[in-house]
């Protein structure tokens, strides 16, 4: 039998290189698509898995770190505490790439505090919500996200409205937001690989099915459902710096979006004539299209020029958790000096 | 003309005796009752301030205790001898507290009754010396507390010029308000030379007994000990009575830990959006191999406790500071205690148990400080420092801070070359030395063999998630091993005996003070005890061999169910009967007088 040729990023890498333990998500569920398209998007990105460090909460979503990049740093946390955590870690060496996976609950539940103050700081993070409406882990109860009036099993009709994450992001200051769906690896794929050259936090709103729990056609977090009511506000492609110049694109039809890094986003209008870099349009956005019961999904914000939280920290460039014991240590004479201030 | 009691005679008394202030919270007696105390210290005599404040900003009534004591006795003491009024709210409490004999100043435009006749009396004239000095009008309250300095100096006999000296110190060379206060202060003090005809007998004259020595609290020095020690990550939530412990660091750190080469800072401050935020982000740093603490108070140590018991199971170094306040629940939070010792030590659900260090004295706060980061990051694990309010908050007398005496210690961190010396594979959890503290890598590592899942969950040797029983088992067998070997590393007891003593006490952190003034009123009494303060938990083998040495131990502590007694009679179940809980808390710090009481009440049966 001929040997198989494997292919090889840039780095001499495989993909299986960037591959974590097996799922043992269930089949189908829309988390193991997020976990297959972080994959490709740092393969493709030729992102050295040592320089990745990655955490999350609790529940099903928190477990997809696991099933991706094993050659990277992980931290599985407390529920609904994963951006504390991030925030601690990153600045332990700021050149590492940073990728949470939290969910519905995890987020917008018993973590919307810290996820509202992660955004706010604008940590360079990659947030990534799996987001099914569901707890799944203890079987099957309304998350926060659920619409109101689903119908769940065991819990009877949903009384309560739904939180938006990706209304909260935005309200929060976040610096990227997209939704996306499960349903679409392509452009799940094209956000991941943008956030990630984000500098700032990028909150993606992954709309990720919960097969076992919660995939009635006419739930909201379905796959029937993401599929016939799904509005991509646009064609969106990421283009690594060398690429960029080659990229042509029609005048008028596609905005491109240049990154800190030299990097670009270009966005190919479709349906809707949307540019997403006023916070208050992409809220009416966002209103208009619940009104229409619309999945819309894209970038639907996005400041590549906000401070990042490390912006805000004049560090050295070793990283912190590098520097010599003896830059750590104010010297002998200060000592004196300081006792001196003590009266 | 002031109203006195010329029969009124009390024996002059030298350098013992305390002042109770009675003020109005927010009218800005700080500076006032500072400019005391440490013109007192500059006469050498050992003198102490405690601030009795309520939890409000502005209006409510609020003490400073000045101690002064040649014998060096700085606790808190029941017996006023002199009270300055100034809060017509508190009036009758305050002058209802002096002992027989004693010196009451107020103000007199505080038209009360003054039923007693035991007393020496003096009105001041505030508000006229107040107009004569004639200050910008929202600066009026403030200057009206420099007029009972300058009345306590005369009658007290400090000299003006050590005033001004104290006032120079505050103002760090602000030349106007050094002279502004000075001559408001010296109004007041002709006023008494002139008007007075009450002589106190309680007096200051110099000492040498505060050279070399300083004025410090223990929050501050707590901060100096962390920036010496290395600290990178401070994230904290502000919490009384903590807070200026992290804003001490904010205030320091700029220019004790800016790299003089490049400029750039060595440590980020976080102020997090509250206290589970606060140690996540604590854990996160801690992880990445970032010498990371926080200090909080007992409701802040409860919302800390998920994440606290991750990092124990997880072995991830951090530090983390309970300066204590009144629980349970919202509490007394302006006042001390000593009631977390049990939430500290066993914080966390499942099998856990702290290393906690204790500091009893500023200086030991500022050692405690450097060495809880290495002790952190040495055996991979949360290091509490338990300290309190009163250590914290109030100002104490304090030999100069000593820069440490070992270099920084940063445990078993494995880098890239580290690790290309490694053939096999490399466990996160394997006890390589036998000595149960494992290796680990930190992010950043760009060794392939160097990452690993860090999780809360069960996992083996090799980090790896694991629900297996004998990998549970042997895993939390042996953190329980790593955190009991550090009895042997943590700070030793200190002990103090007396020949001839059967019987010994056992105290912990701010009672330190009250507790060897204690032992000398039962020494007078008769009653020698031998006395050992506790510096850390788990106990080493010396607090044990101290326990069966003697007939009956007491233990002291600041809270109502005795909690460090029964985490000792657990460690010694076959002498728990012959170990006496003497526990006490009413929002005041405890005094030598309840300690002698209670000790002399069980000495009777």
């Amino acid at each position: 039998m001929a040997e198989k040729k494997v292919k090889l990023n840039e780095l001499g890498l495989t993909k299986e290189d960037y591959k974590g333990q097996k799922s043992t998500l269930c089949l189908g569920c829309g988390h193991n698509a997020i976990v297959g398209q972080v994959i490709s998007a740092c393969f493709e990105l030729n992102i050295p898995p040592e320089k990745v460090f990655k955490v999350s909460g609790i529940g099903c979503s928190s477990k997809a770190p696991t099933y991706f990049m094993k050659r990277s740093f992980g931290f599985n946390g407390l529920h609904g505490r994963m951006p504390s955590l991030a925030t601690g870690a990153a600045f332990g060496d700021t050149s590492m790439i940073g990728i949470g996976v939290s969910g519905d609950g995890d987020t917008a539940s018993i973590g919307m505090g810290q996820f509202k103050h992660i955004t706010r700081r604008n940590l360079p993070f990659l947030y990534i919500v799996a987001n099914n409406g569901v707890y799944g882990l203890t079987k099957g109860q309304f998350s926060a996200t659920a619409e109101k009036g689903l119908a769940l099993k065991k819990q009877g009709q949903n009384r309560y409205v739904p939180v938006d994450i990706v209304w909260e992001a935005i309200a929060g200051r976040a610096s990227f937001v997209a939704r996306t769906f499960s349903g679409d690896p392509q452009q799940l794929k094209a956000l991941i690989m943008a956030g990630l050259h984000h500098r700032g936090i990028a909150v993606i709103d992954v709309i990720s099915p919960c097969v076992t729990f919660n995939n009635q056609d006419d739930s909201f977090h379905s796959y029937a459902w993401g599929k016939s009511h799904e509005v991509a506000l646009h064609k969106l492609s990421f283009v690594p710096p060398v690429e960029a110049i080659k990229v042509e694109y029609e005048k008028g039809e596609s905005l491109d979006v240049p990154l800190f890094d030299g990097t670009h986003i270009i966005l190919k209008k479709l349906a809707h004539d949307y540019e997403p870099t006023d916070r208050a349009r992409a809220l009416q956005m966002l209103e208009d299209a619940n009104r229409q019961n619309e999945l819309i999904t894209g970038l639907i914000y996005i400041n590549p020029k906000q401070k990042s939280l490390f912006d805000l920290y004049d560090l050295p460039d070793t990283p912190l958790n590098r520097l010599p014991d003896e830059k750590l240590r104010p010297s002998p004479e200060s000592i004196e000096e300081i006792n001196q201030l003590m009266l | 003309m002031a109203k006195t009691t010329p029969e009124i005679k009390t024996q002059k008394v030298v350098n013992e005796f305390s002042v109770n202030i009675a003020t109005v919270n927010g009218s800005g007696s700080q500076t006032a009752n500072m400019t005391l105390i440490r013109s007192i210290f500059k006469m050498g005599i050992p003198v102490s301030g405690k601030n009795i404040f309520p939890s409000n900003i502005q209006g409510l009534p609020t003490w400073y205790k000045i101690r002064v004591s040649k014998y060096g006795y700085l606790a808190r003491t029941q017996k006023t001898e002199i009270a300055v009024a100034m809060n017509p709210k508190t009036f009758t409490d305050d002058l209802n507290e002096l002992i027989p004999g004693g010196v009451f100043l107020y103000a007199d435009h505080i038209k009360e009754p003054i039923l007693r006749e035991d007393l020496l009396l003096c009105p001041m004239p505030v508000k006229t010396i107040v107009k004569q000095a004639n200050p910008p009008r929202k600066l009026r309250d403030y200057v009206a507390n420099m007029v009972y300095v300058g009345v306590l100096a005369y009658l007290l006999d400090i000299q003006l010029d050590t005033l001004k000296s104290a006032l120079e110190f505050h103002f760090k060379g602000k030349q106007s308000a050094v002279d502004f206060n000075l001559s408001v202060i010296r109004d007041a003090f002709q006023w008494a030379e002139n008007n007075l005809e009450i002589v106190s007998p309680f007096k200051v004259q110099p000492l040498n007994l505060t050279d070399g020595c300083h004025l410090a609290k223990g929050n501050t020095a707590g901060a100096l000990g962390t920036i010496y020690g290395g600290m990178h990550f401070l994230s904290w939530y502000p919490i009384t009575p903590a807070t200026s412990l992290p804003e001490a660091i904010h205030a320091y750190a700029p220019d004790l830990r800016k790299d003089p080469e490049t400029g750039k800072n060595t440590y980020v401050i976080i102020q997090a959006e509250d206290e589970l935020a606060a140690i996540g982000m604590l854990v996160g740093a801690g992880w990445a191999g970032l010498r990371a603490m926080t200090a909080t108070s007992g409701p802040g140590l409860s919302l800390m406790g998920e994440y606290a018991s991750l990092a124990y199971f997880a072995e991830i170094p951090i530090v983390v500071w309970n300066v204590q306040r009144v629980g349970p629940s919202t509490g007394l939070p302006t006042r001390t205690a000593q009631g977390d010792v049990n939430l500290t030590y066993y914080l966390g659900q499942g099998d856990t148990e702290h290393v906690v260090l204790i500091p009893g004295s500023v200086k030991e706060c500022f050692e405690f400080g450097w060495k809880a980061l290495d002790l952190a990051e040495l055996l991979q694990t949360p290091v509490f420092v338990l300290s309190d309010l009163d250590l914290g908050q109030n100002q104490w007398i304090t030999p100069p801070f000593e820069y440490p005496d070992t270099p920084i210690e940063r445990g078993k961190i494995l880098w890239e070359e580290d690790l290309e010396k490694i053939k096999d594979d490399w466990g996160r959890y394997l006890d390589l030395d036998g000595d149960n503290i494992p290796y680990r890598t930190v992010p950043g590592n760009q060794h392939p063999k160097s990452a690993y899942f860090t999780r809360g969950t069960g996992h083996d040797d090799y980090a790896k998630y694991s629900e297996k029983p004998e990998d549970w088992e042997e895993n939390l067998d042996r953190i329980k091993r790593k955190v009991d070997s550090s009895r042997n590393i943590l700070p030793e007891p200190e002990i103090t005996t007396r020949s001839g003593s059967k019987n010994g006490i056992i105290a912990f952190g701010s009672t330190d003070f009250a507790v060897r003034e204690a032992c000398d009123y039962l020494e007078a009494e008769g009653v020698k005890l031998d006395y050992l303060r506790l510096r850390a938990l788990p106990v080493s083998s010396k607090v044990l061999e101290f326990i069966r040495k003697y007939e009956r131990v007491y233990v002291i502590e600041n809270n109502r169910d005795g909690q460090m007694h029964s985490i000792l009679s657990l460690e010694l179940p076959d002498r728990a009967s012959d170990l006496v809980s003497l526990s006490h808390i009413d929002g005041l710090p405890l005094c030598a007088e309840w300690i002698k009481d209670a000790v002399l009440e069980e000495e009777k049966s």
